[in-house]
């Protein structure tokens, strides 16, 4: 399944049921920063096919390790210990290598290293709260990290985020960038949360939630939480067809 | 025939009010993870074209510019050509990725990129696109990130012939992806609801 020659067609249409809508009250922020017009429908032009591609010579040795890339005199972050692994896939189940993933979280009190973030809540001098890694040849990846805390926030009274991880993908179309948030089963904070409620149907919210994983515990160390991402897939071109009869 | 595809695209959440810290930490004073934030210098001395600042604003329904928004541009070269595998056509400028990411500034909401005049592209069915830079918004209360282009004012016979320029209904719209020029800077302020709404794009 895995290829790596050049891929040229043009990607499925965006299915807008699955996604969240542009306006969802329940999430006030979303009311003013919402497109009122319907979204004039693109078929794929060269400028969405093709999008930026990030070589493995731009990660650091601790780019992809959050509970170390932050921490100082040999200290490391606090926190539950976990590995984030998973596949990047498309949707017809290909493994997308190369894909640039960009994560970003709360530390494990629920606190963000951000000016603009006032959560009473104290930051873990050892903890940035934010790395990054490629995936390989299959499209696999994982980073090690620690798990984030539930913060509450200004949208309803009260109002608690699920413990969550940012995500920002990169595939290989400008067509297929992506930021979402990975959640982890069993949070009964996830069925409360009017960010997650944008997501209507409960097997798309279902693929955000990452699955406890003891077959990849590092013993004595860390637990896995495994979590795959699909991207749009994109058509087949003639010469795809000709030269992999797919 | 094809099998039917087993696999729907994961869902979009909101980049919320902190995507800052995982993909530009070093604006926001968050140091010594990685050295540079990535698409932060477009242009060097060696690339190709005419150089030129593209700045603006995004403003919400009220009229208020966002002031925690990220944005990223995606451009072809001087000559056309995207720095990207799947351009094929022939090899893209090595001094220009095309590739931009900016965020707004904190307390005026303006954005700015330095990066160079793109020269038209190809479209399907060989017409051709009037020179164009794609842009991609994401911030709080954004479910979706928001696609658009922006074009050129100057450019007035490729953007009566472009085909995306010419796909929109509403002929009054067409202004809402057409910048101001003054001289190398093109200002190209988006709208997200409201009477100037821009016209976005399902890409
Ligand atoms: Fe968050």
């Amino acid at each position: 399944m895995t290829s790596n020659k050049v891929e040229q067609g043009a990607f499925y249409p965006r299915d807008h049921e699955w996604q969240p809508k542009a306006y969802t009250p329940w999430y006030r922020t979303s009311i003013l920063r919402s497109p009122q017009k319907p979204l004039l429908r693109l078929d794929s032009t060269i400028s969405e096919i093709t999008g930026p591609v990030f070589g493995h010579n731009i990660l650091g040795q601790l780019d992809d390790d959050l509970t170390l890339n932050y921490a100082k005199n040999g200290e490391s972050a606090l926190g539950e210990r976990i590995v984030v692994h998973g596949r990047v896939l498309d949707e017809r189940g290909k493994g997308v290598s190369n894909a640039l993933i960009e994560v970003w979280q709360a530390n494990a009190g629920g606190r963000y290293r951000h000016k603009k973030d006032a959560y009473l809540a104290p930051l873990d001098p050892n903890f940035g709260g934010c790395g990054r890694t490629i995936t390989d040849v299959d499209g696999y990846y994982a980073f090690r990290t620690i798990k984030p805390g539930p913060y509450p926030w200004p949208n309803g009274v009260n109002d608690w985020r699920p413990a969550h991880i940012h995500f920002s993908l990169f595939g290989a179309g400008f067509a297929q960038r992506l930021i979402t948030q990975m959640y982890f089963e069993g949070d009964p904070h996830i069925g409360l949360c009017p960010i997650v409620n944008t997501i209507k149907d409960d097997a798309a919210i279902d693929q955000l939630t990452a699955k406890l994983d003891m077959n990849n515990t590092i013993p004595m160390d860390a637990r896995a939480y495994r979590f795959d991402i699909v991207l749009r897939g994109r058509r087949s071109t003639k010469f795809d067809n000709r030269l992999e009869g797919n | 025939m094809h099998e039917l595809d087993p696999l729907k695209e994961s869902p979009s959440q909101t980049a919320g009010p902190y995507v800052h810290i995982g993909c530009m930490p070093n604006s926001i004073g968050n140091h010594g993870i990685f050295e540079e934030d990535l698409g932060a210098r477009m242009v060097n001395e060696d690339t190709k074209g005419e150089r030129i600042t593209v700045r603006g604003r995004i403003y919400d329904g009220t009229g208020t510019a966002l002031k925690d928004a990220m944005i990223e541009i995606w451009q072809a070269d001087s000559n056309g050509l995207f720095n990207s595998p799947s351009d094929t056509r022939g090899e893209a400028d090595p001094n220009f990725a095309g590739w931009g990411r900016q965020p707004v500034e904190p307390e005026t909401g303006e954005f700015v990129f330095e990066t160079i005049k793109p020269a038209s592209v190809p479209a399907p069915r060989g017409r051709t696109q009037a020179p164009h830079i794609s842009f991609w918004i994401v911030a709080r209360g954004i479910n979706v990130g928001l696609n658009t282009r922006m074009y050129f004012p100057e450019e007035e016979a490729a953007n009566a012939a472009d085909p995306v320029l010419g796909s929109i209904e509403h002929r009054s719209r067409v202004a809402t992806l057409i910048a101001n020029r003054e001289g190398s800077t093109y200002t190209f302020d988006i709208h997200i609801q409201g009477e100037n709404e821009t016209v976005f794009l399902d890409i």
